[in-house]
């Protein structure tokens, strides 16, 4: 698995540039744009990070996140979900940045190869921030009226957050 | 604004249980802390980010960007038989569609929103199913790669940060699949 994962890059990088240099594209030109774009949304997301970072960090020393993993311990853990996952599974729906900066946490704490760590990255990659593309869409589209928007989207993100647990269990 | 609450909350919850726990040092130490690790885990993670924005970027200029795009329709024709009617929204939808899969969040949102206003026309500001179906969808990530998590992890120090892609397509399938038949199944009731 790990040795199978490590071709993972190197063919992407030498087939892709390969393919789209065969159709006379500046590949030079689009790797440096998408990478200026990269600049973008990091510069983007960096004031949410520094922010939430740092109100995470002082709730994880005071104790307050310890209190609040062991309340839904019982919960999370009756379904087969890492507890320490639980503020992220809060969070996830609500805040883009909010779940990556917790995310990013728990990776840094736990290690990344850890199941922890694993399942923190796992629930960020399928997931999405729930309320927010649902108020960008229905904002744009003039819709009042959502109907079962909001319950279908929570199904699908519970069944997220329980898939990711699950697999990595399962795959590692 | 939900943001404001959580943040204020954080904050006011750390001040209290700090007190409670004679951890002030700690909890003033971690705020310094906490804000230098963002700035960390920025500089950390801004290498590969930018690395996988350009490499997908590449993609989307490619005909493996318009290949991807084709393979869809015939998916989108299936989820949205009214709204796939109407080639201009089958458009926006493919390029949502393919820009989420490449991971092009900054590209996928603009023609999200072109494929909803075009469907929501004669809505009376009401969602139809279609409309449930394309917000869920697009609330339900799935991703060829998750560069931003990948960077994450190879910030942590991770050699094979992309060893978890079976795990998030699986669980990235599991949920899609979850909220369409949820999708299904409550439209009948909801009014």
């Amino acid at each position: 698995m790990t040795d199978l994962s490590s071709w993972v890059i190197p063919l992407l990088l030498a087939c892709i540039s390969l393919w789209a240099l065969r159709e006379k594209i500046n590949v030079y030109e689009a790797l440096t744009d998408g990478a200026a774009e990269g600049l973008r949304i990091l510069l983007r997301i960096f004031p949410h990070l520094l922010a939430l970072l740092t109100a995470i960090a002082m709730f994880r020393a005071s104790g307050g996140l310890d209190l609040l993993t062991q309340w839904l311990r019982p919960v999370l853990e009756a379904v087969g979900i890492p507890s320490e996952t639980a503020a992220l599974v809060l969070l996830r729906p609500f805040s883009g940045s909010g779940g990556l900066a917790i995310g990013s946490e728990l990776i840094a704490t736990y290690g990344p190869d850890s199941t922890i760590g694993r399942t923190a990255a796992v629930m960020l990659g399928c997931t999405e921030t729930t309320f927010y593309t649902i108020a960008v869409y229905f904002g744009a589209a003039g819709i009042k009226k959502l109907r079962h928007t909001i319950p279908a989207a929570l199904v699908a993100d519970i069944a997220g957050f329980l898939a990711a647990a699950w697999c990595v269990k399962w795959m590692f | 604004m939900s943001m404001a609450f959580v943040v204020t909350g954080l904050f006011l919850f750390s001040l209290l249980f700090g007190a409670s726990t004679g951890k002030m040092a700690h909890v003033s130490a971690a705020a310094l802390s906490g804000a230098a690790s963002a700035v960390e885990l920025c500089l950390s993670m801004v290498g590969s980010l930018c690395l996988w924005n350009g490499v997908m970027t590449v993609l989307e200029r490619s005909s493996l960007g318009f290949y991807l795009g084709r393979a869809l329709r015939v998916v989108l024709r299936r989820l949205f038989p009214k709204g796939g009617q109407d080639a201009e929204t089958l458009t926006a939808l493919s390029g949502n569609m393919s820009a989420n899969l490449l991971g092009l969040g900054n590209a996928a949102t603009p023609m999200g929103i072109r494929a909803a206003t075009r469907m929501a026309a004669g809505c009376g500001g009401v969602a139809s199913n279609e409309l449930c179906r394309l917000v869920v969808l697009n609330t339900a990530s799935v991703q060829l790669l998750p560069t931003t998590v990948a960077a994450l992890r190879s910030a942590a120090g991770c050699q094979t940060p992309l060893d978890i892609l079976p795990a998030v397509w699986l669980s990235s399938l599991i949920s899609v699949a979850a909220g369409l038949s949820a999708a299904k199944l409550l439209e009948r009731w909801v009014k």
